[in-house]
């Protein structure tokens, strides 16, 4: 038994003192419900930004914020500043179905997500912040023979590289989600599917949120609405951002700006194989709890989650053509929906809520690039597209170490973007073309 | 989600086109005599502009043929639409 002194007020008290200083805690809650929830501090500063930076972060999501985190962290760089051009979190982080799993077929792609799965198991812990990471388990469904194969490989692959993974028969999908159509009467049958159960979802606003603030307390500069406009070079060497608040002076400059990574690029002069394209979500009205798991499917495309709130989420695909217009077309939507309708007959009478899109840098090869560039002091984190939600934690601890010590990790070092010259693809479009 | 005036059937709903990326890509005279870079180049960096991009696209739920087409991706209003072979209309 763990060891408990007996409670007195002193004590409690006492503890209530050590979590004061900006620290959540139940003492923290009870006291400020008590004083009408209107004393709580503000969880990161609003500065205005210094003439120089050791390093600076372009792009508020949750990578740029976990990278700015894990350089105060472990490299022990505090002059650091995140550029957000709006609000943080604003970007893909806030509009993503948050499906969080490693279950990638190469070594180079296990390493890498499931390092990012290691730290979230304790993340919330770490940044004192509930990011209400929930292992629920995630489920991908085969529907034709080659779909069987591939993933049967891809589980065998999973467990080579210490994953967990299972091949399911389609009465053992049924047994794990009863509300999915089994029968082998529909236009794509399940044949079975694969589990992670260390696999599922996290609030994706918190992961912001919890970094921006542990990040904000080491004395990282966030600084919200300010566009990033130019990258000045003097040679082969960057000197600073010019930006809507003014001329920012520096050495290092890691971009992680998701969907305007090639804009950002093409300030710098420098070329990246990257796509941006709309990709949807939608979720329905609030219901009772009717799946506790998340199910995705490559080859019809849908897959869904339900969240706390009850709300079904529903992720669709991406548009083919190249737009900056966060939107996203009405057809896929409609893909999306005939295909969650025929496995899940149950919601047909489901009315949806909302409908949004996000713009993702889709790589040719479906890996990120976690990279240096031919440009000193010029880094990029970027080609995440349609999954990198899960990396988060992993890309941002990677992408430090890469600044800080201007070399790749280890787990990092085949997402460099020579492998576009060299030709050592990490294709992934099996594990990541569709499901995220 | 936009209209896209084919130049054989005339206008249709985007849905029944398909994009082929960025227009105007030449495929290399001489591909034994290409270096790496340059096949990096050619196959996989792309300029992904926001703001004015021209684009290939095919009526592949139509006439199933290939034109050019000059859009603005950081609002999707066409501003051209050319035939294979036909030099831009804008600059
Ligand atoms: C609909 C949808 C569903 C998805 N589902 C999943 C999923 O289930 N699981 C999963 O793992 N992934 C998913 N993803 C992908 C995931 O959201 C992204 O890969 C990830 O969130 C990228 O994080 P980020 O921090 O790199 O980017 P972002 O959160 O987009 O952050 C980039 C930031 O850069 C800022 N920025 C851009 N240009 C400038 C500039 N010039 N100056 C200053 N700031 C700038 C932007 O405003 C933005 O806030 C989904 C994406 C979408 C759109
Ligand atoms: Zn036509």
């Amino acid at each position: 038994m763990c060891n408990l002194k007996p409670l007195n007020i002193q004590y409690l008290y006492s503890i209530y003192e050590q979590n004061m200083k900006n620290k959540y805690s139940i003492f923290s809650l009870i006291k400020n419900a008590l004083s009408g929830h209107e004393n709580w501090q503000r969880a990161w500063r609003d500065p205005e930004p210094k003439k120089e930076y050791d390093v600076i972060i372009i792009g508020g999501g949750g990578h740029g914020l976990a990278t700015a985190y894990y350089l105060a962290k472990k490299h022990k760089l505090t002059n650091i500043a995140v550029i957000e051009k709006g609000w943080i979190g604003g970007g893909n982080t806030g509009r993503n179905t948050t499906i969080i799993r490693s279950n990638y077929l190469w070594d180079a792609s296990a390493g890498l997500y499931d390092h990012a799965l290691k730290i979230w198991e304790g993340l919330s812990q770490e940044l004192n912040y509930n990011v209400m990471f929930s292992q629920r388990g995630v489920i991908n469904l085969a529907h034709n023979l080659q779909d069987v194969r591939d993933l049967k490989r891809r589980t065998h692959a999973n467990r080579l590289n210490g994953i967990d993974a299972a091949w399911l028969s389609t009465e053992e999908v049924k047994k794990f989600c009863p509300i999915i159509n089994t029968s082998q009467n529909i236009r794509y049958p399940v044949l079975g599917g694969t589990l992670q159960r260390r696999a599922g979802t996290a609030r994706h606003d918190a992961v912001a949120w919890g970094y921006a603030r542990s990040a904000d307390k080491m004395g990282v500069d966030i600084i919200q609405n300010c566009e990033v406009k130019g990258i000045r070079r003097s040679g082969d060497q960057v000197e600073g951002i010019e930006t809507t608040k003014g001329f920012i002076k520096t050495k290092k400059i890691g971009v992680v700006a998701a969907g305007h990574s090639s804009v950002l690029a093409n300030m710098a002069g420098i070329r990246l194989p990257l796509e941006s394209k709309p990709l949807q979500a939608l979720v329905s009205e609030p219901v009772k709890p009717i799946i506790d798991t998340v199910v995705m499917s490559n080859a019809v495309h849908a897959y869904v989650s339900q969240s706390d709130k009850g709300e079904l989420v529903i992720g669709a695909g991406t548009d083919s053509y190249v737009s900056y217009t966060q939107r996203g077309s009405h057809n896929i939507v409609e893909e999306t929906l005939r295909a969650i309708l025929e496995l899940y007959p149950i919601f047909s009478r489901m009315k949806m809520l909302r409908q949004w899109g996000g713009i993702v840098d889709i790589c040719p090869d479906a890996s990120p690039i976690i990279s240096k560039t031919q440009v000193k002091g010029l880094y990029f984190n970027c080609g995440w597209g349609t999954g990198g939600f899960k990396a988060t934690p992993g890309s941002g601890d990677l992408f430090a170490h890469t600044i800080a010590n201007d070399e790749p990790h280890r787990l990092n070092a085949s997402f460099n973007l020579n492998r576009f010259v060299s030709g050592d693809l990490v294709d992934e479009h099996g594990a990541a073309a569709v499901a995220h | 989600m936009f209209i896209i005036n084919c130049p054989y059937c005339g206008e249709r709903d985007q849905s029944e086109f398909s994009c082929g990326g960025e227009a105007h890509i030449e495929r290399p005279k001489q591909p034994t005599e290409l270096s790496d870079d340059q096949w990096a180049e050619y196959l996989f960096m792309r300029k992904n502009i926001k703001g004015i991009q021209f684009e290939r696209w095919n009526h592949i739920h139509g006439c199933r043929k290939w034109f050019n087409v000059v859009r603005d991706t950081s609002n999707d209003k066409i501003h051209a639409v050319y035939k294979m072979g036909e030099r831009p209309p804008i600059k």
